[in-house]
């Protein structure tokens, strides 16, 4: 068996539920110093994906490796709770993990939630959300960061802020990024490999930049043209919905 | 999962009679059967045979019924009232060393797993992205509410056991600021409807059950204006 670098390596993965195929035969590795970003539209099994790579779902065939002591910090879509509970940001952010002081205030002043950290989750706003639960994610210091489509509730200074945050958060630490997006075309800048997926992997690749195209300068203007890479789809076959289309 | 509380609630009926046909005593019966029943749901979910609401619909009335024919069946005539809405007056001195044990136990399961708990209470994902056994944490769920359905059965009844989960901790959710608080009040608002209710009962020769949970519903809407009193600064 080859020694591999890798922090996760996920070898002809598929998951069969209810005899329909959810994910076909994929493969995926994901090394040090690594920005993954996979994109496909909903139904395409990225979720599944992640649930797999984390452990906490066990594909039908295939072989997920994780490298051992592998610290991996995960930030979702959202979260189930909001009102039933009373909890502070502070609370939250700790409950069941293992910290000190220096850690909890240098991910506080990462994110900046400093001015939050005493309010109660119920009243954040979504980008403050967001935040605080990439600080959660952060906070014991993270070999991975998986990311599940962490802009998706933001509008577009949000998603700028949000995506700035976490390309501070890559150059900065010495850590690894995954992350899952909605949109099919744009990736951050700092994305080395782009994975498309629709139950399999469609096609894959380094994005381009686009920071001089002038289209798209008028259209979102320089700082978002500096934040992201298009990625330009190489379907060597077709599905039977047109999922470029952004449909399904 | 309020609807599991109610569900295992119900079942412990069918305890109620096996305990009293086997002459096992009920509170015995109540712990197997509400193990048992807890056992079953849970690998009947993992199977994925039905939705969680039906399965748990189905086999809660099922031993909810099957219990009330046992209990039929015996030959001296036995009060079901007393077990449907909470009869103090059936508490014998043994039973409440049972409630202390059973007490400190649920306690302690709860204190030891506080964090685990809270977390699969903020996020199911999230808690199992952070190696939270899921089988685990319904394990001690269900062993904490058999506890509870257990030593409620005979003061609140087993019909309104489910209020008594439900609304000291509504009362409690508007007054505190932490999940730690939450739990400290709705305690205190449980301990408080209990005594009142009893005195209640006393005085109106009710059932303890109902007059219990009319306290807590009244000191329910008492947090509410409470919250709004305070607001008006």
């Amino acid at each position: 068996m080859k020694i591999t670098n890798a922090l996760i390596s996920a070898k002809n993965v598929s998951v069969l539920k209810h005899q329909k195929s959810i994910l076909d035969n994929i493969d995926i590795q994901i090394n040090k110093n690594d920005f993954i970003t996979i994109i496909g539209p909903n139904g395409a099994g990225k979720t599944m994906l992640l649930k797999c790579l984390m452990g906490f779902y066990k594909p039908t065939s295939g072989r997920i490796e994780r490298k051992e002591k592998l610290k991996i910090g995960y930030m979702p879509q959202s979260i189930s709770i909001i009102n039933t509970m009373p909890i502070t940001v502070k609370d939250f952010i700790t409950v069941r993990k293992e910290y000190d002081d220096i850690s909890l205030n240098k991910v506080i002043t990462e994110v900046s939630i400093g001015e939050i950290i005493n309010k109660q989750l119920s009243v954040l706003s979504g980008g403050e959300m967001q935040r605080v639960l990439l600080a959660r994610s952060l906070l014991n210091n993270p070999d991975l960061l998986i990311l599940d489509e962490p802009a998706q509730n933001l509008d577009i200074s949000g998603q700028l802020n949000f995506y700035k945050l976490i390309q501070e958060i890559y150059s900065k630490r010495d850590i690894s990024i995954l992350m899952v997006s909605h949109d099919l075309h744009l990736v951050m800048v700092s994305t080395k490999k782009v994975l498309c997926l629709y139950k399999h992997i469609c096609c894959s690749g380094a994005p381009q930049q686009i920071a001089k195209d002038p289209e798209f300068l008028s259209m979102f203007g320089k700082d978002m043209a500096n934040m992201m890479s298009i990625y330009q789809h190489s379907h060597d076959h077709n599905h039977d919905h047109n999922h470029l289309a952004g449909e399904e | 999962m309020s609807y599991y509380g109610e569900s295992i609630a119900h079942s412990s009926l069918l305890g109620v009679g096996l305990g009293i046909l086997l002459g096992t005593g009920i509170n015995f019966g109540v712990i197997f059967v509400c193990l048992l029943f807890g056992i079953l749901f849970l690998w009947l979910q993992q199977n994925k045979i039905l939705s969680t609401d039906t399965l748990l619909g189905v086999l809660a009335h099922l031993a909810l019924s099957i219990g009330i024919i046992v209990i039929s069946l015996n030959r001296i005539k036995i009060d079901i009232e007393a077990f449907l809405f909470g009869d103090v007056l059936t508490v014998s001195s043994g039973d409440l060393w049972v409630m202390y044990l059973g007490v400190a136990i649920a306690i302690l399961l709860i204190f030891l797993n506080w964090s685990s708990l809270l977390l699969v209470t903020i996020d199911d994902d999230l808690a199992r992205a952070e190696g939270i056994n899921p089988i685990y944490i319904n394990l001690l769920l269900t062993l904490v509410l058999t506890i509870v359905v257990a030593v409620s059965l005979q003061i609140i009844g087993l019909l309104l056991i489910t209020a008594m989960l439900i609304i000291p901790a509504a009362t409690s959710r508007r007054l505190a600021n932490s999940p730690g608080q939450m739990a400290l009040i709705a305690t205190l608002v449980g301990i408080i409807s209990v005594f009142s209710g009893i005195f209640l009962s006393v005085e109106l020769d009710a059932p303890s059950g109902p007059s219990i949970v009319v306290i807590s519903a009244i000191l329910f809407f008492l947090s509410l204006s409470f919250k709004f009193l305070i607001n008006k600064d």
